[in-house]
């Protein structure tokens, strides 16, 4: 995977919906075609932003845990 | 989910508006327009220079206390910002607290009747807290 154009947005220890409102803040900063990788360690949230991603229609590109910590990448698409 | 939604947020307990806060926030950045409206309770919270902070009902007040959950406050600010809802406090509740718009903390969208809430609710969803 390509890492350029990846920022990480670390919301490890928050609880829902604190990933999902970090993740979003970020969101409208960047440009279209950016990615986020969202850093969370909540079990929930891994659930919910998929489905706010598809909702709102941005693309989600992985959503892999590793260690307790889920990666949750999303590519800005409009 | 209809595309309005509006939430009525009555009680001083800690979990009841903690859950308001929740569903605002992720209502609204899901695109569903928003509003809440704040009494009873609830409101003195969202008055300056008041710092008091809400009762437990139970477990969950406890767990939220000693774990990193976003601050109510923090989940309607963003609620706003984020997702442009609007946060009204009860002009009624404001009399019986003999409080100003002034005294309103200022991420507050300012005073508004229950009739005019209920008008704007329309035929979309309101729930209560």
């Amino acid at each position: 995977m390509n890492d350029e154009n990846v920022t990480v947005v670390d919301a490890r220890g928050s609880f829902c919906p604190g990933p999902l409102m970090e993740l979003i803040a970020r969101m409208k900063e960047i440009e279209v075609g950016d990615t986020l990788e969202l850093l969370s360690s909540d079990k929930g949230s891994a659930a919910d932003v998929p489905e706010w991603v598809n909702k709102v229609g941005h693309e989600m590109v992985s959503n892999e845990e590793k260690d307790g910590i889920w990666h949750i990448r999303v590519r800005k698409a409009k | 989910m209809s595309d309005q939604l509006s939430i009525m947020c009555v009680s001083g307990l800690h979990e009841r508006i903690q859950m308001a806060a929740m569903t605002a926030a992720t209502a609204s950045v899901g695109g569903t327009q928003v509003s809440v409206f704040l009494s009873m309770n609830a409101l003195p919270y969202f008055i300056k220079g008041r710092d008091a902070k809400p009762d437990r009902e139970g477990e969950m007040g406890e767990l939220m206390a000693k774990k990193n959950v976003p601050a109510f406050k923090q989940l309607f600010e963003q609620a706003k910002e984020l997702g442009g809802a609007t946060v009204y406090a009860c002009s009624m509740a404001m009399d019986l607290l003999e409080v100003s718009e002034a005294d309103l903390e200022e991420s507050l969208d300012g005073p508004l009747g229950l009739t005019r809430f209920l008008s704007d609710a329309g035929d979309g969803q309101i729930l209560v807290f």
